[in-house]
């Protein structure tokens, strides 16, 4: 028996308990009234999103509000957003797992859904802001008569491959770790047809610990694998900026910078999502206010980490003997946008200091509040960067002033309600918590 | 076709100490099934790798060289460009798609080891016919035991039920 509090809340003592709370939602045919409203909410806004995409490439990229000096405005600001939205959870699942943290256990299967649709909205950004999305394949090497091929050296091209790599061994993690608890399921569920669909997923797995073991080896090799994998990929986001001579874009620290910004925004969208899985019947029991306290204090963190972040880049930008990054420095504080500029300070830095007070950390809806503004500061951020460079570039000329469009709120908002629709289904077929570690939490815990 | 004597247990240190007990005697262990991973179990059924970290790596090397290969040929030898006066051979930025890739193939190597050295996957298996075998992904724990011939089958199953088996079949697995 360890000495250490818990991870288990006091009333989930067996395993039945534990596989109880967690496949019945999932093998129960109804849906409860609450889950209707916001599937009904979720696919309007899917709709609002599809409707903005489909007008946007039916008339062309001008219903944005890109220009011709801010080609890049709210799809890449999303893109990379979302991006960093899903690193998260392939770090809760990765990194917690390397470092065995017990706390990731009832987390960590939520995390990688969240992984898996916050890459694939994300991937349909930079296909989307082309335009001309169906040429979206020149990234790739395809045999053509043109004698071309893509441009290597291009963080675009880069991008194309690091997101396809991170999006296929996402969902192979995801499935893999899923394998038993479909198992589960299968063995559990009373309509045959539903066996029938959970056993052939589930691919006979029959709890072998032979077959544990080899689970075992190749899941901890996979986490290995993710955890550079993530890191390269984001730093790849990273130097879509960072390899362009743009003043604000053109530094080193953009890859970490962009790293710990994406592991920040992702941590918040965990935590909102485990408040949303909290109130699920019986799952408070595996979701304890000490996950919450754990979390925030890996925002605050990163909140630090962000903070310096800035700083440097300020200084960094006032010290070289650029005048276009000194003219970017001084638009960023005093600027058009530098409203924006100081509400994300507040979202990214100010307010995450709150989790200082050990209180406030043990206070879910302090901590559902701060998870909130840092996700909103974060795309305000995203969108910073790409404002405040391109707007206010090397040539006065073209300086010019960026204003959204209808079109613009309706994709980004839309998308939101996407990615709540697909989290929505998965709580509906699959299993929310990782059926088989929470048994192994409780023997560690000594309960079972 | 093995003939094996099965036990199942409720209790996890009850199916602990039968395992370990069956090591011991000098039992062979033909399996063990439990709901979740137990390390501890490792050394009683043989430690086994199944060669999957050794493929993995092998097929994320290759398929990471020869994703540098197309980078290479295409701009020595198919398509050379000036882009910046950088060298044709920019291997710095070369190095960023192959590990990407690389590390893709790694993993889906290690998926398909994984699942040839588990023979998965397995839809049917004479364990399903026992019909409280549903119960080792919830919470029942079960052992294998090799009988050799009739009377071992016998006294095999006398064993688990005197280790503390709430009950015990007879397989032919």
């Amino acid at each position: 028996m360890s000495e250490a509090p818990a991870w288990i809340g006091p009333g989930l003592k067996t395993f039945e308990a534990a596989t109880a709370r967690i496949s019945d939602p999932v093998l129960t045919l109804g849906r409860g009234w609450r889950w209707w409203i916001a599937l009904a909410i979720s696919l309007a806004l899917t709709a609002v999103m599809i409707g903005g995409i489909v007008y946007a490439l039916a008339t062309g990229v001008g219903v944005w509000g890109n220009n011709t000096a801010v080609v890049w405005g709210f799809p890449i600001a999303n893109y990379v957003w979302w991006i960093g939205v899903g690193n998260a959870g392939t770090l809760i699942s990765s990194m917690l797992l390397l470092m065995n943290q017990p706390w990731r256990a009832s987390i960590n299967r939520m995390a990688e859904a969240m992984t898996i649709v916050a890459v694939s909205i994300a991937g349909l950004f930079p296909i989307i802001h082309l335009g001309r999305s169906l040429y979206f394949y020149w990234t790739a090497p395809y045999p053509n008569t043109m004698s071309l091929w893509p441009q290597w050296r291009s963080a675009l091209v880069w991008d194309f491959w690091a997101i396809l790599a991170y999006l296929l061994f996402s969902i192979l993690f995801f499935y893999t770790s899923l394998i038993p608890d479909l198992a589960t399921l299968r063995d559990r569920a009373r309509r045959l047809w539903v066996k029938r669909i959970y056993g052939a997923f589930a691919l006979g797995w029959r709890g072998s610990l032979r077959h544990w073991m080899l689970y075992r080896r190749y899941h901890r090799m996979m986490a290995a694998l993710a955890v550079p994998l993530v890191c390269s990929v984001h730093s790849i986001v990273g130097l879509d900026f960072a390899v362009t001579l743009m003043p604000g874009w053109n530094e080193s620290l953009f890859p970490p910078y962009f790293v710990v910004g994406a592991l920040f925004s992702g941590f918040g969208m965990v935590v909102l999502l485990c408040i949303g899985l909290r109130q699920l019947p019986g799952l408070a029991d595996m979701i304890t206010d000490r996950h919450f306290d754990v979390m925030a204090k890996v925002m605050l963190a990163s909140s630090c980490v962000m903070g310096l972040s800035y700083a440097t880049e300020w200084f960094s930008s006032w010290y070289g003997s650029s005048p276009a990054e000194h003219r970017f420095l001084r638009f960023s504080f005093t600027g058009t946008y530098a409203w924006l500029f100081y509400l994300m300070l507040f979202c990214n830095v100010v307010a995450p200091q709150s989790l200082w007070w050990p209180a406030m950390r043990r206070r879910v809806p302090v901590v559902a509040l701060v998870s909130l503004l840092i996700l909103v500061g974060m795309w305000f951020e995203r969108m910073l960067i790409i404002l405040n460079t391109l707007s206010h570039g090397h040539l006065p000329s073209m300086w010019t002033v960026f204003m959204p469009t209808l079109d613009d709120f309706a994709v980004l908002f839309g998308s939101v309600g996407f990615f709540a629709l697909l989290i929505l289904l998965f709580t509906r077929f699959l299993p929310t918590v990782s059926i088989h570690e929470m048994r192994a939490l409780l023997v560690d815990e000594g309960r079972a | 076709m093995t003939r094996a004597a099965i036990g199942s247990y409720a209790d996890i240190e009850c199916f602990r100490s039968a395992l370990r007990e069956a090591h011991r005697q000098g039992h062979i262990i033909h399996d063990a099934y439990a709901p979740m991973d137990m390390e501890e179990a490792d050394e009683l059924l043989g430690r086994q790798t199944g060669g999957i970290r050794r493929i993995a790596l092998v097929a994320g090397l290759v398929v990471a060289a020869l994703a540098y290969g197309v980078q290479y040929w295409s701009l020595f030898y198919s398509y050379s460009f000036n882009s910046g006066n950088r060298p044709l051979n920019s291997w710095p930025v070369f190095l960023l798609v192959p590990f990407e890739v690389g590390v893709f193939a790694a993993a889906l190597a290690g998926l398909i080891t994984f699942l040839v050295r588990t023979g998965l996957p397995r839809l049917n298996h004479p364990l399903f016919e026992i019909d409280a075998f549903d119960q080792v992904t919830q919470d029942r724990f079960f052992v294998a035991l090799k009988a050799s011939d009739e009377d071992a089958e016998r006294a095999t199953l006398q064993w688990l039920h005197a280790s503390g088996a709430e009950q015990v079949w007879a397989v032919s697995l």
